[in-house]
């Protein structure tokens, strides 16, 4: 029987987890080693998307989130009243094929993804730019996701943590894990930091990036690795992109097993008036330097698709470090290594989305009831991730 | 009269004869010198608020004068985001107010 | 050879070009104007020759022999409207320029791999937000320099000039000598802490006297223009609809806190305000360099920052004057040019005039009471439009002690200046709202990797690699 939980890590997914089991009457402790949303979500673009997953669990829990978002938002605007609105805005999402090699890969890709669930609307050109008046018509395919949608990450995971807060979670800051407190049979039932012990039933780490470090210091090999991404802002515009626009070799980038540089072009606006443009990938550590030749291929990529962009002006760049997973699923579940220690970790680009949907599972499983969806697929102990918990670390 | 332009026969500092500069301003024209900035001239010709926010639709002109606050911004011949402050006016620039509201949410 | 790229070519950069050439390096100076002497001597373009434009400035001669000197040098590059956007580290800072009018289109990329690099990019006003401080007619003491010797224009008729430290009498003598009648001058800190700035081992500054008659000639210009010079005493509110119409001024206590029933209502057009600076950071916080306690680069005796071979002058090490400048500058191009060996009377220099930026600092500093002059609609963030309200009422709902979370919930500093203007006022705000009253996440608004705006076609552009 769970009845008090630690978290570590107070981002957008700590802070759901915190929330799914407050509400279900656990006591909850979060713990970050910094200032609570100051790492991963705060350098997320607030993607929730559902075109850019294959069929597989990744993408059924993505369909659960396109439900769930709705009625979360409601939720937390009613409970909390005067709060910062978290923007969220089932925008959809317009995936363009931009050679003629990449039209049919696209139209097959998304004919499987109906298949599997997911909406979608296979668009002539015209159709295309009738959605994107702006968009290079020079386009060879386009399918039109319409649960793709867009969020406040920050402001989401915020007000994910004033909920749990009123649910009477705690939430430490500045205090990063020095070690584990372990019972006499060896499960965790604690951990330490600089200032204190806190014990609790179960301890989870959502720490993102971060998680590998995080369970080093409790004794166990988790091989969760950095993703660097970078996003260019541009300044404030009269509106001319409607929807996630994206180039479709999107997907090839984000299941890719490159360390190298991966771009690709996704370009949305957002309620402020400026565009964010993006994406990139790369496997360089934490080093978070800004690369010019990074922000340069965004910038070319992103002209191809809206050519209008040329004369308009970047005034930001920001980045982050995506949770990277080996097997490409994210972790959600109990360590079948060490009794007491649960992940909610590893989403890499897609932890925004699917934030809600792991602290549904968490608490399910940790209070008993019966998770929304098979949780097996998301386990530690699953086939695919066995062979990178024996390396050594 | 608030800002002006110091006539050159006034000024103590005895420059010689400038050379006149005429730009548009919302279709109006103002005249000026050579060597002015964008907003020394729209300054020059009484104009304090050329800008309008993007929230509040509120006025705003020069602030910093040196081309750190961005308030000053102009769109000179269709391009957008000019610094009137840090910009030269040539004779014929096109000069509109900036002013960009905010889009409309799909859901509002 | 050694191959020096100075940034800033204001009095500092202007130095260290000299000092670098006369240790025999090869010197690139590139400045974002389109001619030289940075902010403190801005001047009419060739366009517009003055025959006694020197009445205009303090030692411009001494600006004329450095630029003529740099001019004539053929191992001086200078790179004009050169606007350095983005700067990388690696074994060498490699810095990323386009070259073109500010805010241009389809500028020419360039970037330079130098062996040394000088910082000299200065700093600017830092102006308190207070009610109707967005008002069209209100503007930073700095603008109405630069409006008055860059092009002869007066900002306004009826001026008030308002805020903290002894740049607040400059300006009043070149707004007076435009024809504008500056209505009083109103220093906020009281005459005790001025005197405690100013008077102890009062002898100290006796090398500093150059400085000294120069600011008793503001003084004396004062007299002579009748204008009020009060202590004590600031702008508390800009009121009127579409532009500045009066202003409320009011007595502060020693902390800057207004004291109820002191207030007074003046008519004017225009208010000219400046509480303090604002070092220009980014590039250096680009290349890696550890800021002092009090938030501006710090640099060794050589001038040397954190990063070997990277090197600062001028303002942005602390704000110290036209001659600090100068004396760092020469010292830095010295050593940045690979040179050894000192020069003790140029130390001293430096030395003299850092003790007078001690207490240019000691005396009128900001005080902790300001906020108290601010009320819930106040506009603190210009550019995004964020209300003094809307700042604290999300600092309590989020209960957050994040500057990242807490700018990505207000907006605060996200606009087009990058938090230029509002950013360490918005830090100072947040910070006072939490519970320990500090932002723990560690972000600071001086870091910006894009330095300038730059235009997709020219990011999306390679840059020319210069030799």
């Amino acid at each position: 029987m769970i009845g008090s939980v630690i978290i570590i890590g107070a981002g957008i997914v700590g802070a759901s987890c915190a929330r799914s089991l407050a509400t279900r009457g656990v006591d909850v402790t979060v713990i970050d080693r910094s200032a609570a949303v100051s790492g991963t979500t705060a350098g997320g673009e607030g993607n929730l998307l559902v075109s850019d997953k294959a069929p597989g669990s990744e993408l059924t829990m993505a369909l659960h989130a396109a439900a769930l978002w709705p009625r979360l938002s409601a939720e937390l605007a009613n409970e909390l009243g005067t709060f910062p609105d978290m923007e969220y805005e089932q925008k959809g999402g317009l995936v363009v094929a931009t050679t003629a090699a990449g039209a049919s890969p696209l139209l097959s890709f998304a004919t499987a993804q109906r298949d599997a669930g997911v909406q979608t609307e296979e668009l002539t050109i015209a159709d295309a730019l009738r959605l994107e008046p702006d968009l290079n018509p020079a386009i060879t395919a386009a399918v039109f996701y319409p649960q793709d949608s867009q969020v406040q990450p920050v402001i989401a995971a915020e007000a994910l943590l004033a909920s749990a807060r009123r649910h009477d979670a705690r939430v430490l800051q500045n205090a990063p894990i020095t070690g584990p407190v372990l019972s006499a049979d060896g499960a965790l039932v604690g951990v330490t930091t600089p200032t204190e012990t806190v014990r609790a039933d179960a301890v989870v780490i959502a720490a993102g990036p971060w998680s590998g470090e995080v369970a080093r210091t409790l004794g166990v090999l988790l091989p969760v690795f950095p993703r660097r991404g970078i996003v260019l802002v541009t300044s404030r515009m009269r509106h001319r992109v409607f929807h996630k626009v994206y180039d479709a070799d999107y997907v090839g980038a984000v299941g890719s097993d490159d360390a190298a540089l991966q771009t690709s072009s996704v370009v949305e606006s957002t309620a402020a008036g400026t565009v964010l443009i993006g994406s990139s990938r790369q496997q360089i550590g934490f080093d978070a330097s800004m690369r010019t030749e990074v922000m340069a291929e965004i910038a070319a990529k992103a002209l191809r698709l809206f050519p209008f962009l040329a004369d308009h002006q970047v005034m930001r760049a920001y980045g982050g470090f995506r949770p990277f997973m080996p097997d490409h699923l994210p972790l959600v579940g109990p360590d079948h290594r060490l009794p007491g220690l649960w992940h909610a970790t590893g989403h890499e680009g897609a932890g925004i989305g699917l934030a809600p949907v792991t602290g549904d599972l968490i608490a399910a499983m940790m209070v008993g009831a019966e998770p929304e969806l098979d949780v097996a697929p998301y386990s530690p102990s699953r086939a695919s991730l066995a062979p990178f918990l024996t390396e050594v670390a | 009269m608030v800002s002006r332009l110091i006539p050159f026969r006034d000024d103590p500092i005895q420059p010689s004869e400038p050379t006149p500069v005429t730009i548009t301003f919302d279709g109006e024209p103002l005249s000026g010198v050579v060597g002015q900035s964008i907003a020394g001239v729209i300054m020059a010709n009484e104009r304090l608020g050329f800008r309008r926010t993007s929230a509040n639709d509120a006025p705003r002109g020069v602030f910093c004068g040196i081309g750190v606050c961005f308030d000053c911004l102009v769109v000179i011949d269709g391009v957008e985001d000019v610094r009137a402050c840090q910009r030269r006016a040539r004779d014929g620039d096109v000069v509109t107010t900036q002013h960009h509201t905010l889009p409309e949410g799909e859901g509002s | 050879m050694n191959q020096v790229l100075i940034i800033g070519a204001g009095p500092a950069g202007l130095a260290a070009a000299q000092s670098a050439r006369r240790a025999g390096a090869e010197v690139i100076l590139l400045d974002s104007s389109d001619s030289l002497g940075g902010q403190y001597w801005r001047h009419l373009p060739e366009s517009r020759p003055a025959r006694k434009e020197s009445a205009l400035h303090h030692g411009w001669a001494r600006f004329q022999s450095l630029a003529s000197d740099l001019v004539s040098d053929s191992e001086c590059e200078i790179i004009s409207s050169a606007h350095v956007w983005a700067i990388e580290t690696g074994e060498r800072p490699v810095v990323h320029v386009v070259i073109g009018e500010s805010d241009g289109q389809s500028r020419k990329r360039m970037s330079f791999h130098p062996t040394a690099l000088v910082i000299a990019t200065g700093a600017y006003d830092r102006t308190l937000p207070f009610p109707g401080w967005d008002l069209p007619g209100v503007f930073t003491a700095g603008a109405a320099q630069a409006l008055a010797k860059g092009e002869r224009l007066a900002v306004g008729h009826r001026v008030v000039v308002a805020g903290a430290g002894p740049f607040l009498l400059p300006v009043t003598q070149s707004l007076a000598a435009t024809g504008s009648r500056v209505v009083a001058v109103l220093e906020a800190n009281r005459a005790v802490p001025l005197m405690r700035g100013w008077l102890p081992k009062a002898w100290q500054l006796l090398p500093a006297a150059s400085k000294a008659l120069e600011l008793a000639g503001y003084a004396l210009g004062h007299i002579r223009h009748r204008i009020p010079y009060l202590l004590g005493r600031t702008v508390i509110a800009a009121h009127g609809t579409t532009a500045v119409e009066s202003v409320t001024t009011a007595r502060l206590d020693h902390n800057w806190v207004p004291i109820p029933g002191t207030e007074k209502t003046i008519a004017v057009d225009t208010v000219c305000v400046s509480h303090s600076f604002t070092p220009r950071l980014e590039l250096a916080l680009a290349v890696g360099c550890q800021l002092t306690p009090e938030r501006f680069v710090q640099a060794d005796r050589r001038q040397e920052t954190s990063v070997p071979g990277v090197f600062a002058a001028g303002e942005v090490t602390g704000i110290g004057g036209v001659d600090l400048s100068l004396a760092e500058g020469s010292i830095a191009g010295h050593y940045a040019a690979g040179a050894s060996g000192t020069n003790p009377s140029l130390e001293r220099k430096r030395a003299v005039f850092s003790g007078f930026a001690a207490r240019i600092e000691a005396a009128h500093g900001i005080r902790r009471g300001w906020p108290a002059w601010l009320t819930e609609s106040t506009t603190i963030c210009r550019c995004e439009e964020v209300s003094y309200g809307s700042l604290c009422a999300t600092s309590q709902t989020t209960d957050s002690s994040s500057l990242r979370s807490l700018k990505l919930s207000t907006r605060a500093g996200l606009g087009i200046c990058q938090g230029r203007i509002c950013g360490r006022t918005v830090e100072d705000l947040l910070a006072r709202q939490t519970s320990s009253g500090t932002l723990t996440d560690g972000s600071v608004s001086d870091r910006r990797p894009i330095a300038v705006p730059i235009r997709m076609s020219e990011l999306a552009s390679p840059p020319e690699a210069h030799p």
